[in-house]
């Protein structure tokens, strides 16, 4: 057994007990997110762990599989951090608290031997300066997780397809046109036109803030999807500076249905599956008739 | 990027389509492609196996599943012997085509497919390589 | 050599695509669909793609292909059931498979022809014909 590995397997509690103050002394503790309990649990893993994985004689190379458990730890402390909204140094603060606690409990065996002191403090910075890269790269990791996650719901609750009347689904895209968009728009729109039986499809882009030739190619790509699925599909919500921008660029919609709003698109997509709606003439509202 | 699994596959006849592009689907459902995505995959790989087949006379698919920042993907090699292309961006233009075929196989399945990169030289074949992530961007 | 049959229903004829296809069946599709539409005199092509998982631009050149060679015959085409994915594909590839009718399902596209075929008998009612599918 290593020199390390015995000063981490003998001096457990009292590496605990220094990093443990160390952390609480730092001011960037966020005792509002974490309780002193739980801190001095992952604490004790993660020492146990690293007593573990050094027992093997390996304190340089972090790959290797007696060090899993400790890589796993680890990230599982610094992604549930990101969750939890911790900053990067707080996050980091965790194991470079440690290897101060681990420096000052080598200074003090080794008070009268510089020159083994300086070796064993060069192969446990090491070993935590690695550990600390894990530890950045996981917590970005989890910030990702999060920051992919909200995109995820972002264009899920932004493009909802709503089924109007019975074979008519009318789709509000709200915000710009981009071509990840698209995909989720033609994909929800394609499904629920497979799931509903539904023939029209009424497209509303009133909600999108501007229209170029890139937004266009895609609205264009959508309808022809659905026209190949044996849909038909209905522009609607087209603004005056829209239809300007339109015909300025020389974009041809000529092949495709537009209405200016929704209400007349309707209207359009009612006459199309023969359906009328007027008004009763004795009683007030409306009546539907096929 | 890793590669973490690697495959290779000769086509020599139009029956091998088949099974290659049944390949193709088991290897993008494992990393747990959306069906979209696989499809288009798929369909950028059948465009590329039917040139190599109709102007390279065969040749051979390396399959790969890569990772790259965490995102895992599906990388395509096809590589074939035959004459090469004398000029690659004509061929790359929509509606270009030397047989009697719409000319859409090399610049669709470029458009079907998160990266693309052909490098041909004549008289010594044609390396296509496509690369589609698991989100498809 | 595999065959696709091809089953003659009325005036139309209904083709039901299950397995996957390579070019030379795509090809065998073509020739024994337009042979038997000159043999039956069919007014109606139905195509059903529903359980088809990949279409390239080889078998959309042949849909378009049978589409415009019954035309000639005096037969419409309809292609029925094509998956999301598929459409999705097909379009950003390029093809969108201009001259070929399409419907949702096999119901519809029936519905879809007798409409067209009874239009074509009844050159009256040419002019209000309802335009509910692509051009």
């Amino acid at each position: 057994m290593n020199t390390t590995a015995q000063l981490l397997q003998n001096n457990k509690s009292k590496i605990l007990e220094t990093w443990m103050q160390n952390q609480l002394q730092d001011n960037s503790l966020r005792d509002d997110l974490i309780s002193n309990e739980e801190l001095r649990r992952q604490s004790d893993e993660l020492i146990s762990s690293l007593a573990r994985a050094t027992s093997t004689g390996n304190v340089d190379n972090i790959h290797a599989p007696e060090y899993e458990t400790v890589i796993e730890i680890l990230s599982d402390i610094s992604i549930t951090r990101a969750r939890q909204g911790f900053s990067p140094r707080e996050t980091g603060m965790y194991v470079l608290s440690l290897k101060q606690a681990l420096s000052a409990i080598l200074e003090e065996k080794h008070s009268d031997q510089p020159e083994v002191l300086y070796k064993e403090l060069l192969i446990i910075h090491r070993l935590l300066d690695n550990l600390s890269v894990v530890t950045f790269e996981t917590y970005i990791k989890g910030r990702e997780e999060v920051i992919l996650r909200q995109t995820d719901e972002i264009n899920e609750i932004s493009t909802p397809v709503i089924r109007v009347w019975d074979g008519i689904l009318a789709l509000p895209i709200i915000g710009t046109l981009d071509s990840a968009r698209t995909q989720i728009v033609m994909e929800n729109l394609l499904q629920e036109i497979v799931n509903t039986g539904s023939s029209i499809a009424i497209l509303d882009i009133s909600g999108v803030p501007a229209v170029d030739s890139l937004v266009a190619q895609h609205l264009i790509k959508t309808v022809s999807a659905t026209r190949l699925m044996g849909a038909e599909c209905i522009i609607s919500g087209i603004r005056a500076e829209i239809a300007q921008t339109i015909v300025h660029l020389g974009i041809d919609l000529s092949n495709i249905k537009t209405k200016a709003s929704l209400a007349t698109a309707l209207q359009l997509a009612f006459s199309m599956r023969n359906v009328e709606v007027r008004n009763s003439s004795k009683k007030t509202g409306f009546s539907i008739s096929r | 990027m890793i590669v973490m699994t690697k495959d290779t596959m000769q086509i020599v006849r139009e029956q091998d389509v088949v099974p290659f592009r049944n390949r193709v689907r088991e290897l993008s459902t494992k990393i747990g492609m959306s069906l979209v995505n696989q499809t288009k995959l798929i369909t950028a790989a059948s465009e590329l196996v039917r040139n190599m087949l109709k102007y390279g006379n065969g040749g051979k698919v390396m399959l790969e599943t890569i990772s790259k920042n965490a995102q895992s993907g599906i990388r395509l090699i096809f590589e074939d012997q035959g004459p090469g292309i004398p000029d690659v961006q004509q061929a790359m233009r929509d509606g270009f085509s030397t047989g009697k075929s719409l000319g859409l196989g090399l610049p669709g399945a470029k458009r079907l497919v998160n990266e693309f990169d052909i490098k041909s030289a004549v008289g010594e074949g044609t390396t296509v390589t496509i690369i589609h992530w698991k989100h498809g961007r | 050599m595999e065959r696709i049959p091809i089953l003659k229903m009325g005036p139309f004829l209904l083709v039901t695509i299950q397995v996957d296809l390579y070019d030379r069946l795509a090809l065998n599709l073509e020739n024994d669909l337009i042979s038997m539409v000159s043999k039956t005199g069919a007014r109606g092509v139905l195509i059903d793609i529903s359980a088809v998982s990949i279409v390239d631009s080889f078998m959309g050149r042949i849909l378009g292909n049978i589409a415009s060679m019954s035309r000639i015959m005096d037969a419409e085409t309809v292609v029925v059931g094509m998956q999301p994915a598929v459409a999705i594909t097909l379009v950003e590839l390029g093809l969108t498979l201009q001259g070929v009718y399409t419907a949702l399902d096999v119901e519809k596209g029936m519905e879809l022809l007798q409409d067209k075929i009874g239009i074509l008998e009844d050159p009256e009612e040419d002019e209000e014909a309802p335009d509910d599918c692509n051009d």
